[in-house]
């Protein structure tokens, strides 16, 4: 049901790198677990509302008071490349 | 040492507070079986002791174990991944804060399934788990850490988290209690998402009272998680004796004829049942007729928030980077191929699909109606019960990668946890008796918020299975 | 026989909101610090970290949506945007989607199809040698802007000049500014504008094929931007080739239009309902303030003036507009030392704009008063108009009260007493040629005897006057 090309297509989107040989996997493992999901297609969902979230919850609001921002250094600490106090990443085109 | 090792979490802090026992010594004893633990259940332990002074509190200075996903200021937290290679958070989880300033000091951090994504623990960047009981087989997963080291007394209590039944079934499968509260109750920052509007933080320990004590200090509503909620009433230790007039409901759909239910976990929850009647309950089977379509949904609505939720590892500002050949998208896919293990990526890729667009109303809209249809069902299922209950999983703990090669095989084992989770509901395991000498859990689940009712009735169950645990407390540690 | 063709526009303007705060955290919003300076767990999209409204924010989106007379949604919701790129650091956006606080409504002569709420991106500075990210070698991220608050409001193609969308435009800055919820600053970033852009044949309703001009950051590359684009659409359809969807880039320097390349492959956003966050919904109280904070908007404003001045529409819009030219002209009208608020409104947006051009009057040498007085001097012809520009120099330049400055100048208007009687006969004296020719009726030749008579008097008689006493004096 999903085939090489849409495996492709979706690992472009997720930024996945994929083998030739997770490809071939890859569409046939989401084609099983897709059919099994499949099955809700039977159901009858007519006027049903979704649920996104499942508190009852409105307008949680934070006032405009600012708080104190990381020191500069805490902030790259973690970052693989820093460069010119900045998070540094590779061009789009090589 | 062994008198230390029997003592529950709340017995340890009462001796504790009466001077019998040095929360020093607590700790260091505790700090000590991590440091020997022969199960991969750790994924960071303390080096040294804190001072007295930092375990003050309620929690009376009872160390605590926290699932690797929640954020621990200065301590490596990963979620399990590779991905996360070396990040140390400048924050702590607002749990983690929360449990220490209440007199439980963080001592040691437990392996998981990566991004909590898992029902055996086998899909850890740090390697597999081991069952206490058979270490041959899993134990649970995601949170399979924490369950194993509770269950092999590394950890006198710990913290995991529960999407679709996370908590539930490594409790179940090591024979412990596992309590995961209704979404919303425990605040969300600092644990690192799986799928926001199904995770939820819990405690996995050794008994009813212990997970009363922790969840207690958890509870409350966090300025931090717009999705918290401010809890109704307190909870306290709970003292239920009998069931006298708790009418339990037994989903027909659940639990007639599913295939793959062992007969051993059948007749272990048969047996449960009993004993619930001869104290006072009354069984009835109940419908939730939309429930055999909650995995379904699950394994669309998970996956495709986790899809988002995991789009920020792209070796920018934290974790793991493999350069390409200089080239931007070509350093996103190799880092996150790189970083990501095969399940994982599994589920991004099913996420992705299920939001792309033509597919949205198909997929990801169709499974938020079913979420819908499953509130609904156990709303009117409350109406005529307490309390729903269910083996927590099908099976008992199966054998190392007798499941890694069939992803839907082990997507079932989440068969009777997922729908609580979909509807948002608590929900806890307590260990109900054994079935090939392993552990077998019994799930009772009740409306929002009624933890405290769920923890009273789990508390007389308890008081009735007798279950013994003790053997597997000798196991895990060298 | 050629076709000719008219552009239809349609534009998507992104502002910056004048928070203290960022949209999802509590960084302060930065105004060049240090980079990565004004960043914390949250904006920089670490693990397990959520984000949680600014209240503000919300109360800036309904003032908006009141102000522009949009339908405001009684429930909204925020939706994640996916894609990849180094200055989105969760690899979302947050925004809205299907359903936005503010659906509709309408500003001047243009439609507004919606208005809703989301987060800035970083700003990613390109170390390569062309400065273009597609050739660059490498790229620094600072998330100071990451967060920032942004209203993006979006018009119907209610446009049709580039003209028109730069009025427009000064139009919505000016609302913006007077709601105090931007720095509506197109230089620095706070005001962006991308512009859709087709043309048709005359007479036609069906909509060309559109592109979308993107990051004009002066009103002044906006018109050439879309002029460009305009221009560029008619040749491709007069050279009988069609006009490719596509998203471009305006360069002011060259005049040159590039084609960008897209962020995603696919433009497969993936939209879903943000789980982090619960609905907003606008309660009435929050209307009500919303309503009770609205200042007074430039259109209401010039409909005012155009009723209760009498002023024409355009020079009502060219005060109201602007508003510190309208605060001017109101505080004139109001010290009462003129009657004919017309007469003041035509000389603020004439004679003192061409003095003080981009400049705030209210901070000029001139104040409303001297102005009105001014006004007032020439409305009753104790200046004459000429005379009233001599005397408006000089409070430019040094400030002072108008009837002080005619005195110590001698610029009063002379009456039609003997002063000007004689004056009119020196010129008849002085100019026999023309009055030779006047006799011959050449009416024009009168032209030489007043400009003598206004050189005598430098200025301070009437021309009305001389006029009739010219005739006079020579029996014509
Ligand atoms: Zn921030």
């Amino acid at each position: 049901m999903i085939d090489r090309d849409a495996v492709l297509h979706v690992a472009a989107l997720a930024r996945l790198e994929l083998n030739s040989e997770e490809v071939e996997r890859m569409a046939a493992e989401l084609s099983a677990v897709l059919g099994h999901i499949e099955k809700i297609s039977e159901l009858d969902l007519e006027g049903v509302e979704p649920t996104s979230r499942v508190v009852e919850l409105e307008n949680v609001l934070r006032p405009d008071i600012p708080q104190p921002s990381l020191p500069v250094e805490v902030a790259l600490a973690q970052a693989p490349a820093v460069s010119g106090g900045g998070f540094s990443v590779p061009g789009s085109g090589a | 040492m062994s008198e230390i090792l029997d003592l529950t979490a709340a017995a340890a802090g009462a001796a504790v507070r009466s001077g019998e026992l040095g929360a020093s010594e607590l700790f260091e004893f505790y700090r000590q079986r991590a440091q020997d633990d022969q199960l991969n259940a750790f994924t960071w332990v303390a080096e040294a002791t804190p001072g007295e002074a930092a375990i003050d509190g309620p929690l009376s200075g009872v160390p605590l174990a926290v699932k690797d996903l929640f954020c621990t200021k200065g301590i490596v937290s990963q979620s399990g991944s590779r991905i996360l290679e070396g990040f140390r958070p400048p924050y702590s989880a607002t749990v983690v804060e929360q449990l220490e300033n209440a007199g439980a000091p963080l001592f040691a951090k437990t392996n998981q399934d990566e991004f909590a994504m898992g029902s055996s623990n086998e899909n850890s960047a740090f390697g597999p788990v081991f069952n206490p009981w058979d270490v041959t087989r899993v134990p649970g997963g995601s949170s399979g850490g924490s369950a194993a080291a509770v269950a092999a007394g590394s950890a006198p209590w710990a913290l995991g988290t529960d999407t679709g039944g996370s908590i539930r079934q490594p409790a179940s499968f090591c024979g412990i209690v596992g309590l995961k509260p209704t979404y919303g109750a425990v605040s969300r920052y600092g644990m690192i998402a799986f799928a926001s509007s199904l995770d939820q933080a819990g405690v996995l320990t050794r008994d009813v009272t212990d997970a009363a004590l922790l969840l207690s200090e958890m509870v409350g509503r966090d300025p931090r998680d717009s999705t918290s909620l401010e809890y109704p009433g307190s909870l306290v230790l709970p003292t239920g004796r009998d069931l006298s007039g708790i009418r339990l409901g037994v989903p027909e759909e659940l639990t007639e004829g599913v295939e793959g239910i062992e007969p051993g976990v059948r007749a272990v929850f048969d047996d449960a049942l009993r004993t619930a009647e001869s104290m006072g309950a009354t069984v009835e089977t109940c419908r939730l007729p939309h429930a055999p379509h909650a995995l379904s949904a699950y394994y669309l609505i998970a996956p495709a928030e986790a899809s988002a939720n995991l789009s920020r590892y792209d070796g920018v500002r934290f974790g793991l980077r493999v350069e390409g050949d200089g080239d931007l998208k070509e350093m996103y896919e190799r880092t996150r191929s790189a970083g990501f293990g095969p399940e994982v990526k599994r589920r991004i890729m099913l996420g992705t699909y299920a939001l792309s667009s033509g597919y949205y109303d198909a997929y990801y809209g169709r499974a938020q109606r079913v979420r819908t249809k499953i509130a609904e069902d156990f709303n009117t299922a409350f109406e005529s019960f307490d309390f729903i209950v269910t083996p927590t999983s099908p099976s008992v703990a199966f054998k190392l990668g007798a499941r890694t090669a069939d992803p839907l095989a082990m997507y079932l084992s989440d068969y009777f946890t997922v729908p609580m989770s979909l509807a948002g509901i608590p929900a806890i395991s307590i260990p109900a008796g054994l079935s090939e000498g392993l552990p077998v859990g019994l799930q009772i689940a009740g409306p929002a918020f009624s933890e405290q009712r769920i923890l009273e009735a789990a508390y007389a169950l308890e008081g009735a299975f007798a279950f013994d645990a003790s053997g597997a407390r000798r196991s895990g540690s060298k | 026989m050629t076709t000719s063709y008219e552009p239809v526009i349609g534009l998507e303007i992104h502002v910056q909101l004048s928070t203290k705060t960022k949209m999802f955290c509590a960084c302060e919003l930065s105004f060049g610090e240090q980079p990565n300076s004004r960043t914390c767990p949250v904006c920089l999209g670490m693990p397990g970290t959520l984000p949680v409204v600014n209240a503000r924010a919300i109360d800036f989106g309904l003032l908006i949506g009141l102000a522009l007379g949009s339908e405001i949604a009684p429930r909204s919701i925020f939706h994640r945007k996916n894609y990849f790129y180094p200055d989105l650091p969760k690899g979302y956006q947050i925004s809205q989607f299907d359903i936005p606080l503010c659906l509709g409504g309408r500003l001047g002569e243009v439609a507004i199809h919606r208005v809703h709420l989301e987060e800035d991106a970083a700003k990613l500075t390109h170390q390569g040698t062309s400065g273009r990210i597609n050739d660059a070698d490498s790229s620094v991220v600072d998330f100071n802007r990451g967060g920032t608050p942004l209203v993006e409001i979006v018009t119907e193609p209610d446009i049709y000049s580039a003209a028109q969308a730069r009025e427009w435009l000064t139009l919505l800055r000016t609302t913006l500014r007077q709601l105090g919820v931007s720095d509506v600053n197109m230089e620095e970033g706070s005001l962006r504008c991308d512009a859709n852009i087709s043309i048709r044949p005359v007479g036609e309703t069906t909509l060309g094929t559109k592109t979308e001009l993107k990051n004009m950051n002066s009103f002044r590359f906006i018109e050439r931007g879309i002029d460009a684009e305009i221009a560029r659409q008619v040749a491709l359809v007069e050279a009988g080739q069609t006009v490719a969807q596509e998203t471009l880039h305006f360069d002011p320097a060259s005049g040159t239009l590039t084609s960008l390349r897209s962020k995603e492959d696919s433009h497969d956003y993936r939209y879903f309902p943000e789980p982090d966050l619960v609905p907003i919904v606008v309660t009435q109280a929050m209307l009500a303030q919303a309503h009770a904070a609205l200042p007074e908007l430039p259109a209401q404003r010039a409909q005012r003036f155009e009723l209760d001045f009498a002023l024409t529409a355009e020079i009502a819009r060219m005060l109201a507009f602007r508003t510190e030219l309208g605060d001017y002209f109101e505080a004139a009208v109001g010290s009462r030392d003129c009657d004919d608020p017309a007469a003041i409104a035509s000389w603020v947006t004439g004679e003192l704009v061409a003095r003080l051009g981009d400049g705030d009057p209210g901070d000029s040498k001139v104040t409303p008063q001297a102005l009105s007085k001014l006004v007032g001097l020439v409305s009753t012809k104790q200046l004459t108009s000429g005379a009233g520009k001599s005397v408006l120099d000089r409070l430019v330049a040094d400030g002072g009260d108008p009837a002080a400055v005619m005195e110590s100048e001698g610029l009063a208007a002379m009456d039609s007493g003997d002063e000007l009687a004689e004056a009119v006969a020196d010129a008849i004296a002085a100019n026999p040629d023309a009055v030779a020719k006047l006799r011959d009726g050449k009416e024009q030749a009168i032209g030489a005897l007043i400009g003598h008579v206004m050189r005598e008097t430098k200025g301070r008689a009437d021309g009305g006057e001389v006029t009739r006493l010219v005739r006079e004096q020579l029996g014509l």
